[in-house]
């Protein structure tokens, strides 16, 4: 597979501070690439320089080889779906998804085709002379997407199309987008805040914070293997602890106390961790005594947190102040737990990330 | 108590809409019905008021009358396209290219000749367009011209009197449509390999189409249903609709005639904006929202 995009110590400076700081990364042909970071991160800068609304301060934006310096949007061959969108709302569905090819002066019969098929391919047939303020959240977001498609870039940037959609419309959408680019092969960009967007679509995501990418991999390996401690508390829920100094100084010391007083084993001998990250999904209820490998201490259920698959456990460490959130998977193994209850808890050491 | 909150609401909403009734009944109704009437009364030889068609037949027969008229209509609809050839730059500039606190200033000094009063406004277009006025003194001082320019009481210095008491009331409908033009439209447009051009005929004009509509209702009623700036700016060849109507009235007494002439007049204004409106795709409730 060949590098479609690459973009090489990209900064832009604005007066007083630096939106995007020295950013290095390439996106495979056909690969379906995610910025994920909090809003202000810089992420939207990042896009439109790559869109050509915004100019570098430094660096460079190559796109199938070439450099974009210089480059007007209209002439680089990306297109963007907009945060709201921006569909027309002067035109009717086919005269949005029609504008683009319009410009290029194509023939009224190709550009009929064109449009008949994309629309078969977002599925709204028969929508073509709607007017787009008629049309539902979901079916706007389709136009958006078709007209931008429609003009064949050779990369789609989508700056948090699914934002303005309620919780189950975008969770629809989210599987969608993902078909859809399996289907089409075009190269996606796509920036968001929403962590579970970027996961459940992404060939690969980068996580962004303060102008700068913390890591760039797979969802799988972001999820299981933070190579940072902001990328460990940001991306999934997690449990954070700090860690007492003067335990974490000294090499011989074989243990790790958490501020709240909680005693662990350290899990790693040679390096002085800070701060520990456990996912509540990683614990295990009642464990074997026979496990290796795995810290055991008991805990006291406070509250229940009830969230169907996601249903989580409010409990404290015994013999410390620690809180801690515990996955309770829904099955009748479990169903007799109650508040107040003492628990048995295991984690597997290889699970306790530390930074 | 509910009935007593139901008898407050009524009283309050009959409060507010008298005045309202008031002022359309004996401003606008009954002075309107009363021409109406009196466009089809001619006196006869005894003295009696008869009805007639004579008032209108009297326009159609004499020359001046109707070329005056199909001239008020031909500059009023000319313009107001200046109208908005100047004012859609100035609309947009002050929307989308510069900022909010230059743009306050900026309307500030386009509101401030609304407050003198079209009159003296006129009076001092006459200072500046004289033969020894301002801009002539100022020429023939740089020696570009050695004879003043006859600008004033030509058709030039009505158009540019009527054009300056009237632009404004096209700017401001033009902002209030541009300033809720997304800039992302423009941005989806350029991304859509629109050029300069394209974004401004396919996206801005077609976007800002309401408020231009509104804008060119509200000036094309204004010119050509003025009387200052055609009488005290225009020449003797300018003649404007609205002099014939007050000459009508005041010179030469004949209020039957004035009357048809004014009926005539509402009835041109309106069936040209009733054609632009069908020509431009607008509806008039849109329009007026």
């Amino acid at each position: 597979m060949s590098k479609i995009l690459e973009i090489k110590n990209l900064s832009k400076h604005f007066d007083d501070f630096t939106a995007v700081n020295n950013v290095n990364f390439s996106v495979e042909e056909g690969g379906f690439f995610s910025i994920l970071g909090s809003s202000g991160c810089g992420k939207t800068t990042l896009l439109r320089i790559i869109a050509g609304f915004q100019q570098e301060s430094e660096g460079d934006v190559i796109i199938r080889g070439q450099s974009m310096k210089g480059i007007p949007p209209e002439k680089r061959p990306v297109n963007i779906v907009f945060q709201n969108l921006a569909l027309f709302p002067m035109m009717n569905v086919r005269e949005n998804i029609a504008f683009g090819l319009k410009r290029q002066k194509l023939k009224t019969a190709d550009i009929n085709f064109k449009i008949n098929e994309m629309l078969e391919r977002v599925g709204l047939n028969g929508y073509e002379n709607k007017k787009v303020t008629d049309l539902s959240g979901g079916q706007r977001q389709r136009v958006a997407i078709a007209r931008s498609l429609v003009m064949n870039p050779s990369i789609l940037l989508l700056d948090e199309p699914l934002g303005a959609l309620d919780r189950k419309l975008r969770e629809h959408m989210k599987v969608e987008l993902k078909l859809l680019q399996k289907e089409i092969g075009t190269t996606f960009v796509y920036i968001t805040h929403d962590q579970s967007e970027a996961l459940v679509m992404s060939d690969q995501v980068a996580v962004m914070h303060d102008g700068q990418f913390e890591q760039i991999d797979t969802p799988r390996n972001l999820y299981k293997n933070p190579k940072t401690s902001f990328v460990a508390g940001f991306v999934g829920d997690t449990n954070r602890f700090e860690l007492q100094s003067r335990f974490g100084d000294s090499i011989k010391c074989d243990s790790i106390i958490t501020k709240g007083g909680w005693k662990l084993k350290r899990p790693d001998a040679s390096v002085t961790p800070e701060i520990l990250y456990m996912r509540p999904e990683a614990f295990i209820l009642n464990p074997d005594n026979m496990m290796n490998d795995i810290e055991q201490f008991e805990v006291t259920i406070k509250t229940i947190l009830f969230d169907g698959s996601n249903t989580k456990l409010s409990t404290m460490v015994n013999g410390s102040n620690e809180e801690l959130l515990i996955s309770l998977p829904q099955n009748a193994q479990f169903d007799g737990i109650v508040e107040g209850h003492k628990l048995n808890v295991g984690i597997h050491r290889n699970d306790i990330k530390c930074f | 108590m509910m009935q007593n909150n139901k008898n407050n609401f009524n009283i309050t909403f009959y409060l507010l809409i008298v005045p309202v009734l008031i002022w359309l009944i004996f401003m606008i109704v009954i002075p309107h019905v009363e021409m109406f009437i009196s466009s089809f009364q001619v006196e006869n030889d005894e003295g009696d008021m008869v009805f007639s068609f004579g008032n209108y037949i009297e326009f159609f027969s004499q020359k001046i009358y109707w070329l005056t008229f199909v001239k008020t209509a031909a500059y009023s609809i000319g313009v107001t396209l200046l109208a908005f050839i100047i004012a859609f730059p100035i609309a947009f500039y002050l929307t989308k290219v510069t900022s909010k606190k230059n743009a306050g200033f900026l309307m500030l000094l386009l509101l401030i000749p609304l407050w003198v009063g079209e009159l003296v406004t006129v009076y001092g277009w006459i200072v500046l367009l004289g033969d020894h006025g301002v801009i002539n003194h100022f020429l023939i001082t740089i020696g570009i011209i050695n004879e003043p320019l006859n600008m004033l009481y030509t058709n030039f210095s009505m158009v540019v009197g009527l054009l300056y008491m009237s632009m404004l009331f096209m700017v401001i409908p033009v902002m209030s449509t541009l300033q809720s033009l997304d800039d992302s439209l423009i941005e989806a447009a350029c991304d859509l390999g629109a050029s300069k051009w394209d974004i401004f005929i396919k996206i801005i004009i077609p976007y800002s189409m309401p408020g231009i509509t509104s804008g060119a209702i509200i000036v094309f009623m204004l010119v050509i249903g003025d009387y200052l700036a055609p009488n005290l700016l225009g020449g003797k060849n300018s003649l404007w609709f609205t002099e014939q109507i007050y000459n009508n009235f005041l010179q030469t007494f004949n209020w039957n005639e004035g009357a048809a002439f004014g009926f005539l007049l509402l009835m041109l204004s309106s069936g040209i904006i009733w054609v632009a409106l069908k020509l431009s795709g607008q509806k008039l409730e849109k329009v007026g929202a």
